[in-house]
């Protein structure tokens, strides 16, 4: 496997370009069933089984998302068939309160651990980052298939969890201590299931990892590697620094469960009447420290990802290279290195001494402003352009005017007075959904119809794909912009039943035009279902570039040989955003294409 | 400060697009800055968002247009830097006054009261004619807060079980009683009035009825009202031999002294 040192080249020395002729498939191509689909050392293989698997639990977080949405409309309101699935949680159809806990920390949980983590990292990771980097594989491919086939039990046990006595965890997705130490046994099931997810994450990690510094075909630097890259990258060195602290305090938290050990619990701790078995010595908000010290990365694992699709996705269809590729760049990083100082941000109403408060205002401010950059530059990747207006696009564009609504919402928590207010409120969970859903979701929609036609040698619909959408967008906006009016009217989050409030009682109508809002954004999702499946079999053929993109994994064919190259692995010449440049008359410059007068490899193919 | 750039919008708008009224004597700073964040924030998501349409609108594909071949900008690229840097960094300092102000300026010549969460309800303690928190003439009640207007009030915050907050919406008041901390915070009221306290904590499965009650009142009324329970307390406290129906003693000395 060729590989360069990082470092800008010109154009490759010749010494490279004419490096010994590598032998395509230095694997062969595995033959049976169980190899080729099931416990496949393929990425490609490997990313759609991700795909699946994200897109399955999406459902399911989406439909919990629906059952809790229905207990804020019309709460207590019975619905009748629900009493046969959960007789214990829905006794006659009746959503309990502890049930209804155990809908949202499993919303949470499903949606950011199973659904957002696996399509972006699992999904589009595996698939893009190696061809995308001229790479015939992972660096690692057995290790690959190892953390696909962890995060498997993992969901296994999060879905089972549901089915034990005493229903699945029930204290949010943040678990604090001491409730989620207190509570019944799915809690147990929650941190076991957790504890092997990160496993599968942290062995990704490191492959993407070395994969990238290792991996990248001759003359491609670090400087010419697709943003999607540079965000997978950085993506994977937060995953390796924060999930160690997690599995710390998850792996604390299950002792304080299973062996009565006091990391959490301090002295004195009285339950239901009766002092706890084993309590004193610990601390209440050291869990909160470290969930948080993972926390916050983990918010920018979700997003980075998805703003590396947008800075793909615009450029390609701007026709235009990205504005400030370095900048994007520098960004990026900017935003990883602050995000591990602004954990505490989390904590300003827990006790925490408030002068530290201050220190975590400062650097929460801070980091708005990477993601200004990013932001201003994606317009102006926009402007000057030449648009069209595909389901990529419009779900790229969707991600950067909506990331701009979670992006502003933020500063107001994290000016600490404010947050006094609107802490634990709706505002957050509207904060956090336009973040996850407006971007994260957007970004992966993006992705999904973008490289749908590599993945499977077919498009989606484009008009379906339009309607998708339009529908999601717009519904996206009717049930989650309402979540600030909830929190500035002291709405809290997690609440069973509101209405107990006089002050609240008045939101009910707002709450019931939301959940309508949400059932037409579900079932628009049936369209993206359908049209997803249909295509496989009756879509266009793509050809093997049917954007006219630039970079490598749209230079062979769609979807890929085994090993991603016929032949040689490419000859990196330029950057992944040479659009329009003037003297040439196609308006785009794959990165393979050797510079006019210089013989390429393209030959030999 | 930032009030001043909203005009008056009083009964202009719906319920929900205001804040719920301010009773406490720092709501309006907490206000302000939400104000304030709302106009800056407001004002650059209509820049940005009206840019973005304005692009997609006149730099559709059309036949024959071709892109702009450019790689950016580096003065831009320092602008939108420097400015969004400089307003985080101002509002940064403003917020941190008032933070400051409220939650590390204890005023000294408060009222006293002793607030522990349980799962899932306030138990309210007063120090009683001595002046001291745990003897006997403690006042306790259930989830009941009465204080009078005008005057702060310094409560210290403790938690039996699990992880509690102390939610006053309309007095801009939210700190979490945690178990094994106490932590003090200081409120005070305008206007006399009842209103609600809120658990803004998940705490298990009763978080959402862990409500309780705020009267404001005269002086005179509070001083009343204090009467009535002392005279209420006084038989239970002696029978049981502790203070409150609900409300479990804790020695101070049982609990951690972290927090402020």
């Amino acid at each position: 496997m060729s590989t360069t040192m990082p470092g800008e080249f010109a154009a490759p020395q010749p010494e490279i370009a004419a490096a010994p002729e590598h032998v395509p498939g230095v694997h062969p191509a595995p033959t049976s069933f169980w190899r080729k689909y099931i416990f496949s050392l393929d990425h490609k293989v490997i990313g759609k089984q991700y795909m699946f698997y994200a897109l399955l639990m999406l459902v399911v977080g989406g439909l919990l998302a629906i059952l809790v949405r229905w207990q804020l409309a019309w709460p207590g309101k019975p619905i009748a068939f629900m009493g046969k699935l959960f007789p214990e949680g829905m006794p006659n159809g009746q959503m309990l309160p502890e049930f209804y806990n155990s809908l949202f920390t499993m919303h949470a949980t499903i949606m950011i651990f199973f659904a957002i983590m696996p399509i972006l990292i699992g999904a589009f990771g595996n698939f893009v980052v190696p061809i995308q980097i001229g790479a015939r594989d992972m660096a690692f491919p057995t290790l690959n298939m190892l953390s696909f086939w962890t995060a498997v039990p993992a969901a296994v046990i999060i879905i089972w969890s549901f089915f034990v006595t005493g229903g699945a965890a029930q204290s949010g997705w943040t678990s604090y201590a001491p409730l989620a130490v207190v509570q019944p046994r799915g809690q147990t099931l929650w941190l076991l299931s957790l504890l092997i997810l990160g496993l599968s994450s942290l062995l990704t990690a490191v492959n993407f990892i070395t994969t990238i510094i290792n991996m990248r075909a001759p003359g491609m630097s670090f400087f010419r590697l697709p943003l999607t890259v540079w965000a997978l990258f950085i993506t994977a060195i937060l995953l390796l620094l924060a999930l160690p602290v997690l599995s710390g305090a998850l792996i604390m938290m299950l002792f304080d469960r299973v062996l009565g050990t006091t990391f959490f619990l301090p002295a004195g701790l009285v339950v239901s009447g009766q002092p706890w078995k084993n309590a004193g010595g610990g601390q209440a908000l050291l869990w909160q420290h470290l969930f948080w010290f993972f926390g916050h990365p983990e918010v920018y694992i979700m997003i980075l990802p998805a703003m590396g699709i947008t800075s793909e996705i615009l450029p390609v269809f701007s026709r235009k290279p990205i504005f400030g590729y370095r900048a994007m760049a520098y960004s990026i990083m900017g935003i990883a290195g602050l995000g591990f100082i602004v954990w505490g941000h989390h904590m300003f109403q827990s006790g925490m001494n408030p002068m530290l408060g201050t220190t975590f205002m400062i650097s929460t401010m801070v980091i708005a402003v990477p993601s200004a950059i990013k932001t201003f530059n994606w317009l102006g990747t926009l402007w000057g352009g030449n648009i069209r207006f595909t389901t990529p696009m419009l779900n790229a564009i969707s991600f950067v005017a909506m990331f701009v609504i979670g992006g502003l919402s933020g500063i107001f928590m994290a000016s600490t007075p404010v947050d006094i207010f609107i802490h634990d409120t709706y505002f957050i969970v509207g904060h956090i959904h336009y973040v996850l859903f407006g971007g994260s979701l957007f970004g992966a929609f993006a992705g999904l119809y973008f490289w749908y036609p590599k993945m499977f040698g077919r498009q989606m619909s484009e008009t379906w794909g339009r309607i998708h959408w339009a529908l999601t967008f717009v519904t996206f906006n009717l049930v989650f912009f309402p979540m600030h009016f909830l929190g500035m009217r002291g709405m809290q989050r997690r609440i069973y039943d509101y209405t107990q409030y006089a002050h609240l009682k008045g939101l009910q109508p707002m709450n019931q035009f939301m959940t309508i809002s949400l059932f037409v954004l579900g079932a628009a999702q049936l369209i993206l279902v359908v049209n997803f499946f249909l295509s496989m079999r009756r879509g266009k053929i793509a050809g093997p570039n049917p954007w006219r993109s630039n970079t490598l994994e749209w230079q062979t064919s769609s979807p890929p040989p085994h090993e991603n190259f016929t032949g040689r692995v490419p000859n990196v010449y330029r950057g992944p955003y040479e659009y329009s440049v003037p003297e040439r008359a196609d308006d785009y410059w794959p990165q393979n294409e050797p510079p006019p007068g210089l013989p390429g490899p393209g030959a030999h193919a | 400060m930032g009030l001043a750039l909203l005009p008056a919008a009083g009964g202009a708008l719906p319920f929900w697009l205001r804040l719920p009224e301010g009773v406490s004597s720092y709501s309006g700073k907490i206000d302000g800055i939400f104000r304030l964040i709302l106009w800056i924030t407001g004002v650059i998501f209509v820049i940005v968002e009206f840019l973005l349409l304005f692009f997609l609108f006149r730099y559709r594909h059309r036949e024959g247009r071709r892109a702009r071949y450019t790689h950016g900008n580096n003065r831009l690229e320092v602008i939108w830097t420097i400015i969004p840097a400089f307003i985080c960094v101002v509002l940064a300092l403003l917020s941190r006054r008032s933070w400051a102000e409220i939650k590390q300026q204890i005023p000294h010549d408060a009222m006293q009261v002793e607030i522990q969460a349980e799962q899932f309800a306030w138990n309210i303690r007063y120090p009683g004619p001595d002046g001291k928190f745990g003897t006997p003439d403690d006042i306790v009640t259930l989830n009941q807060l009465h204080f009078p207007v005008g005057r702060p009030v310094v409560a210290t915050l403790r938690s039996k079980d699990v992880i509690h907050s102390f939610f006053l919406p309309e007095f801009r008041v939210k700190q979490d009683a945690v178990p094994g901390m106490s932590t003090r915070i200081w409120f005070d009221a305008m206007r006399v009035g009842h209103w609600e306290i809120a658990c803004a904590e998940l705490c298990g499965l009763g978080h959402y009825r862990m409500k309780g009650f705020v009267t404001v009142e005269t002086p005179e009324e509070f001083e009343k009202w204090l009467a009535e329970q002392a005279a209420q307390n006084a038989p239970a406290a002696a029978s049981a031999g502790q203070a409150a129906p609900a409300g479990q003693q804790v020695p101070a000395d049982q609990e951690g002294k972290q927090g402020s």
